[in-house]
């Protein structure tokens, strides 16, 4: 980790309050975005880093969601108590998001370059056409082609993947600090995937920004992440470096999803099949006393069931929550 | 734009030439007529009756009757009540203002409730707003007009005696006193009807709303920083009226046809309560024209939704 911490999660519980009881979506995560870094927040469907990622601009519906703990400091100040003013000053403007689904983020009744517009005369003060100017620039900019005139163009008239680019054109066209990017190439087809994740590079780079990366595709992570935080049931497993997550993951989980991916030099399981973790996510309404992937996890013993083990370990950048981990791990 | 106003307006017409044929079919085919009074009457000689309704083209086949019809309409010969002995265009005339005062206030009202109370408790669903509202909409619809409107007139006009039950287009004040005698008599049929009206319209509205709030493109308005107000108004309501326009356009027609049995409890003389009387004395000019008009006025809503639909929705202009 280096430099100043942009963002700063600390200990954030997120519920949504159902007619079938609380759901604690988010129970205790912390991490940290460093400037100008790209880090991934992984985990499978339902883990909460999509809800993680929401909280952060305050973008979960509540009610029935419902920020019940922690902090999120954003360049030192916390967010959580912010009033909704305050808050939509630093939406857009200082941390922006892209979502998972460019086929129904954007509005249908209104043209492209009007909702980026809007969004630049909001934050950015400027005038009717200074705004539509700022939009044809950012649509040139993230290679929608004939940008000038396709500014007038409907979001139904563009492909999944040139919408994916007008959100990002939309998002940061007030230039932030920190884009949240929620799942953006899960909607896409694999080719269109590479360009995209190679257009948030190039923007980033030239932006000088941070990139809080969800996703659940360890190949995105690869790719596109310098660290990467894995969650499973609302808790951060595991955190560090991605290079070494990959080499020498330390909590069971992690090794499971990082053994999941297929490979292309032949690095199958036994039976020349994929490797799956046993079992299933554990219901959202559970609260077991102790870590909740113990009932999937091949090293579970008896004190894995008393107690939630706490993120550690011998490198302060390299931390999991487990408590055999890895010494008495088995041979892959 | 202009081939597909052309090709709607095209539809339009042959709309209207169908419903008019139907109507005038089943007008045509049911049992009774004007002379239904004279023929039982034995001091009238069959021969009189039949000569009447030869001078009247009675006598003729359907299809030419019809053709006759359609001509004398085309060069705005509308018929000729055979029981008030005036010509219907003039009877319609005479009727539209007490119509559309009552019946377009209320809608107007009805519309100016809807539209507010369902965008507010669809903002913040099963809130206590939203509760209240749910519940007086539910007990509003439930309750027929005819029952309302009598619970009304029993407790304004008969107990408390503040409000006239009976609507006059005949008033005979003037000036100021004609407005505040025109507000008293319309304050109870244009409740009755609004309350009703704009009870299922805050449903429709309410529902519509909560189906776009939770639509990922208004989280992404809320991404931008935009404050709520502009999020619901710029990026929910447009999305959320583009059905609630259908139901509405089809319900105006009723403006101009008037709400039939508002009218007859408050006896507003306006086009309702004059289909009711046309109907019950077999005056069939008057029933076809005041039904064809119905029609006209459906198709020509219908009409208006599909362009408003273009305004309010991009994607179907290319379609």
């Amino acid at each position: 980790m280096t430099g100043t911490p942009l963002l700063e999660i600390q200990d954030l519980h997120t519920s949504f309050r159902t007619d079938g009881g609380t759901v604690r979506s988010v129970r205790g995560v912390s991490l940290t975005v460093a400037k100008g870094e790209t880090v991934a927040l992984v985990g499978e469907s339902g883990c909460g880093k999509s809800v993680t990622a929401h909280s952060v601009l305050k973008l979960i519906p509540m009610p029935p969601g419902e920020i019940t703990a922690g902090r999120i400091l954003w360049q030192g100040r916390d967010l959580v108590p912010l009033p909704p003013r305050e808050m939509n000053r630093i939406r857009a403007r200082e941390i922006a998001i892209i979502f998972q689904e460019p086929m129904t983020a954007l509005n249908p009744v209104y043209s492209v370059g009007e909702q980026i517009a809007e969004v630049v005369r909001l934050q950015m003060r400027l005038g009717r056409r200074a705004a539509m100017d700022r939009a044809v620039e950012m649509l040139d900019l993230v290679g929608i082609p004939d940008a000038r005139r396709r500014v007038g163009d409907f979001p139904h008239q563009f492909s999944g993947g040139m919408r994916q680019r007008v959100m990002i054109a939309m998002a940061l066209s007030c230039e932030p600090q920190l884009l949240i990017a929620d799942e953006p190439t899960t909607a896409l087809d694999v080719t269109i995937q590479a360009q995209i994740l190679d257009l948030l590079e190039e923007m980033k780079e030239r932006l000088g920004m941070a990139i809080l990366l969800i996703t659940h595709d360890m190949g995105v992570v690869a790719e596109a992440a310098q660290r990467a935080v894995v969650m499973y049931a609302g808790r951060v497993i595991e955190e560090g470096a991605v290079d070494r997550l990959f080499t020498e993951p330390a909590h069971p989980y992690t090794r499971g999803l990082i053994r999941s991916i297929p490979r292309l030099d032949g690095g199958l399981g036994r039976h020349g099949r994929l490797q799956t973790i046993p079992g299933s996510i554990p219901s959202q309404y559970a609260d077991p006393a102790g870590c909740h992937f113990a009932p999937r996890c091949p090293l579970a013993q008896a004190d894995c069931l008393a107690a939630q083990p706490a993120m550690s370990g011998p490198d302060p950048d390299h931390l999991y929550a487990c408590f055999h981990s890895p010494l008495e791990a088995p041979a892959p | 734009m202009a081939s597909f106003l052309l090709r709607r307006i095209l539809i339009a017409l042959l709309s209207i030439i169908g419903a008019s044929i139907v109507l005038y079919a089943v007008l045509a085919l049911a049992p009774g007529d004007v002379f239904g009074e004279l023929v039982s009457n034995p001091g009238i000689p069959p021969d009189v009756i039949a000569n009447m309704r030869e001078k009247l083209g009675l006598d003729q086949p359907i299809h030419i009757r019809y053709v006759n019809w359609a001509m004398a309409m085309l060069q705005g010969d509308w018929g000729y009540s055979l029981v008030n002995r005036v010509d219907v265009g003039q009877l319609i005339v005479q009727r539209i203002p007490a119509t559309l005062m009552v019946v377009g206030t209320a809608q107007i009202l009805a519309l100016a409730i809807a539209l507010p109370v369902g965008v507010l408790a669809a903002m913040r669903p099963y809130s206590l707003f939203d509760q209240i509202a749910s519940t007086l909409a539910f007990i509003g619809f439930s309750l027929p007009t005819f029952f309302t409107g009598l619970l009304f007139i029993l407790l304004f006009s008969i107990t408390l005696d503040w409000l006239p039950f009976i609507y006059r287009s005949d008033l005979e004040q003037t000036g100021g006193a004609w407005i505040w005698a025109q507000l008293r008599q319309s304050i109870m049929p244009v409740t009755v009807l609004a309350l009703f009206q704009a009870a299922s319209w805050t449903r429709y509205v309410r529902s519509s709303v909560l189906e776009v709030i939770k639509l990922d493109y208004v989280v992404t308005a809320r991404s931008k920083g935009l404050p709520e107000r502009v999020v619901i108004l710029k990026h929910v309501l447009r999305n959320a009226l583009i059905p609630v326009v259908t139901m509405v356009a089809l319900e105006l027609p009723v403006i101009f046809g008037g709400a039939i049995v508002t009218e007859q409890i408050f006896r507003v003389p306006g086009i309702g309560s004059l289909l009711i009387s046309s109907i019950m004395a077999n005056d069939t000019p008057v029933i076809m024209a005041v039904t064809f008009v119905f029609a006209c006025l459906v198709i020509l809503f219908n009409l208006i939704a599909d362009l408003l639909y273009r305004w309010l929705d991009p994607r179907i202009k290319l379609q």
